[in-house]
């Protein structure tokens, strides 16, 4: 495993649980939430319910594409001195593990020079990053300097981006294409199922990397409902961020409440089983 | 027209979430038909002239040029229709919300100016309107707040951060991803994700092209100087546009230099001048920290209260076309009170920003100065703190 870069790694995190017959568990975790060494603890935890791959968000002042779940957990763990090498810890120690992708909003990045930001992250083991607010048009510099060192630079789509679009990002793709399943911030929502599945087709047609949904995913039933409606990866943020925002509130551990709901997460995508190839009507 | 500029040198730029980008891209091509469209411009030409009250006056302030020492022209953006040049930017960019077919608009403010501005071209032209705004800001520019409830505006306070602009942008910004499909952002400064600093621009450019003409007519010169307040960079980026090819005429942007730059709590990015960093869609000058997280700003005026500044201004800074200095509260509080005496004219603390500079430097031929807006919504806040320092 040593020798795979962060590429390879994410994809064979997808091929293992395609054969198990299910879909990816993607769990996100805010670093530094509530503080750093808490936070790898959450991680374990994410990894000991049954993940396949983590998300690691690195906090920003204004994170333009999160709910105010993620943005306060973020705004917490700035408050609780979080910090782009304090993250790349939490990475580093996780990494042996489990594949992990740093989700970082541009500026966290451009501050020091993307070429130095994907060289750190690659150095703590990261298998790749995704950047909200880095559309395809912008993101051409940062993809090459995360080829050069085999990370993946995880592209999103929305349900609002055309189909030439979708082909032109989908091209482009590194790991998996991240497919939001809303128009709308990071946040649990209600979503009805069969949207899912004309979402996750579109995705599917524009590229050769594995599919996964994220955004709105906000009970182990919707993640069933995701995989069922044809995504290779689940993507859970608010929820499981929500959850340990109300752990840490009761006093209560923030691990031991994560590791219980990533479990529920996992149990509900072992029984929803394949990602069956979805045709579009 | 040619294209619509994304960059500005290396500044600008699209740094949003892809949900947005197809808006942007929408919105480029209707601002695009719109400014080929003779229908369009005859409309907004119209609406400026009969509705916000387009000319404004440039007006030779002979008891302020007697105390700068030269020569020192106003122009009088703070007598349009609510108040400020907002309007100019939000009539506009209703009417563009409308050729696209969007029925909701939503708007941030920070002075309450935009807000205002916004509300009032959303009534006149029958869309909803919800406007983000800091809850401090909503403290300090109360009657703002009021007035744009009587518009017909929905006010969203704003509670993340330091409750003033910033937040309110990002809170707007988030309510763009969610209902992009019906909703128009329109935004209140030369700021954001392209095309906005350009549409904005050209929008505002009607203030310089305007004070061309008329210092010609009244001077039978160029200013020497031209001088504005830089919050996010609208009035001045609009003024400077009537003068950037007259090489001789110096282009001044005044910042809020708080209380000090030394004390960190300013608004004065592109003075400072570090390096540049990505807020709300664009790169541009920010003030930030070290790990790339933006600081809050701080001023006694909540429209220069910005931590950003429009793309196209770090530009001109760069390439030396134009230069940034920064004036502390103190000094525009001064300058506030200063020119209501001696002008009976009450300016918003914003362009009191831009007179405190201009009696602060002396030995100049003739200057322009835009007077942005009037200071009624400054009222209660300015009269607390010049009590404080008598
Ligand atoms: C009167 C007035 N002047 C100036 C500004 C600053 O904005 P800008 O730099 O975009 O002109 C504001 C913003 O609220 C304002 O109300």
């Amino acid at each position: 495993m040593s020798e795979a870069n962060g590429i390879e790694r994410i994809a064979e995190a997808f091929e293992s649980s395609a054969r198990e017959s299910r879909a990816a568990l993607m769990p996100y975790l805010m670093g530094g939430f509530p503080d750093l060494a808490r936070s790898q603890e959450i991680g374990a935890a994410c990894i000991e319910g049954g993940a396949d791959v983590i998300e690691l968000g690195l906090p920003f002042s204004d994170p333009l594409a999160d709910g105010p779940v993620i943005h306060a957990a973020g705004t917490a763990a700035l408050r609780a001195g979080a910090t782009f090498a304090g993250v790349l810890e939490i990475a580093a120690a996780l990494a042996p593990r489990i594949p992990v992708i740093v989700m970082a909003y541009a500026n966290s990045l451009f501050v020091r020079g993307v070429g130095a930001a994907a060289g750190a992250l690659a150095e703590a083991g990261a298998c790749g990053l995704i950047v909200p607010d880095l559309p395809h048009e912008e993101a051409g510099e940062l993809r090459g300097a995360c080829d050069a060192r085999g990370l993946a630079l995880v592209p999103l789509v929305a349900p609002t981006t055309p189909a030439e679009r979708l082909a032109e990002i989908g091209a482009h793709a590194r790991g998996f294409l991240y497919t939001v399943s809303v128009t709308g911030t990071t946040g649990e929502r209600e979503r009805p199922a069969d949207a899912l599945v004309e979402v996750i087709a579109r995705a599917r047609s524009s590229t050769a990397v594995p599919v996964a949904v994220g955004f709105g995913i906000g009970s182990p039933a919707a993640a069933a409902d995701a995989a069922r409606a044809g995504a290779d990866g689940v993507i859970v943020g608010s929820r499981l961020v929500r959850a340990a925002t109300d752990a840490q509130a009761q006093g209560a551990s923030e691990a031991a409440v994560v590791r219980a709901l990533v479990r529920e997460l996992r149990a509900a995508l072992d029984v929803a089983g394949a990602a069956t190839p979805v045709v579009p009507r | 027209m040619s294209a619509v500029e994304h960059r500005f040198g290396p500044y600008g730029g699209q740094y949003v979430p892809e949900t947005l980008m197809p808006a942007l891209e929408q919105l480029e091509q209707a601002w695009t038909a719109a400014c080929a469209d003779a229908g369009f411009q005859a409309e907004l030409r119209d609406l400026l002239e009969h509705y916000v009250g387009r000319p404004t006056a440039l007006y030779h302030a002979a008891r302020l040029s007697g105390l700068a020492g030269h020569p020192v022209y106003l122009k009088r953006e703070d007598l349009l229709h609510t108040g400020a040049h907002k309007i100019n930017n939000a009539v506009g960019q209703a009417l563009l919300a409308r050729r696209m077919g969007k029925t909701r608009v939503i708007a941030e403010t920070g002075a309450g100016q935009h807000g205002v501005a916004a509300a009032t071209a959303c009534a006149l032209l029958d869309l909803r309107c919800v406007v983000y705004m800091g809850t401090e800001d909503m403290r300090r520019q109360r009657p703002n707040v009021d007035r744009m409830g009587l518009l017909g505006a929905e006010v969203v306070g704003v509670e993340a951060g330091a409750r003033t602009l910033k937040e309110a942008v990002s809170e707007a910004i988030r309510d763009w991803v969610a209902n992009v499909e019906d909703t128009h952002y329109i935004i209140g400064s030369a700021v954001g994700p392209a095309p906005y600093p350009a549409i904005v621009r050209d929008l505002q450019r009607v203030i310089g092209d305007e004070a061309r003409e008329q210092v010609l007519a009244a001077a039978g010169r160029l200013p020497a100087r031209v001088i504005a307040c830089v919050g996010g960079g609208s009035n001045a980026i609009g003024l400077f546009a009537g003068f950037l090819d007259d090489a001789e005429v110096e282009l001044i942007g005044v910042e809020a230099a708080g209380e000090g730059i030394a004390s960190g709590r300013h608004g004065a990015p592109l003075s400072v001048g570090g390096p540049p960093g990505v807020l709300h869609g664009a790169l541009e000058a920010v003030m930030q920290d070290g790990e790339g997280q933006i600081v809050e700003a701080h001023s006694i005026s909540a429209g220069l209260d910005y931590p950003g500044s429009g793309p196209q201004h770090a530009h001109l800074r760069d390439s030396g076309r134009a230069r940034y200095e920064a004036v502390e509260d103190t000094d525009a509080l001064a300058a506030f009170a200063r020119l209501s005496r001696l002008e009976g004219i009450i300016p918003a603390l914003e362009p009191a920003h831009a007179i405190a500079w201009v009696l602060a430097h002396p030995g100049s031929e003739l200057d322009l100065v835009c007077l942005s807006g009037r200071g009624d919504k400054d009222l209660a806040e300015a009269l607390a703190l010049l009590d404080d320092t008598l």
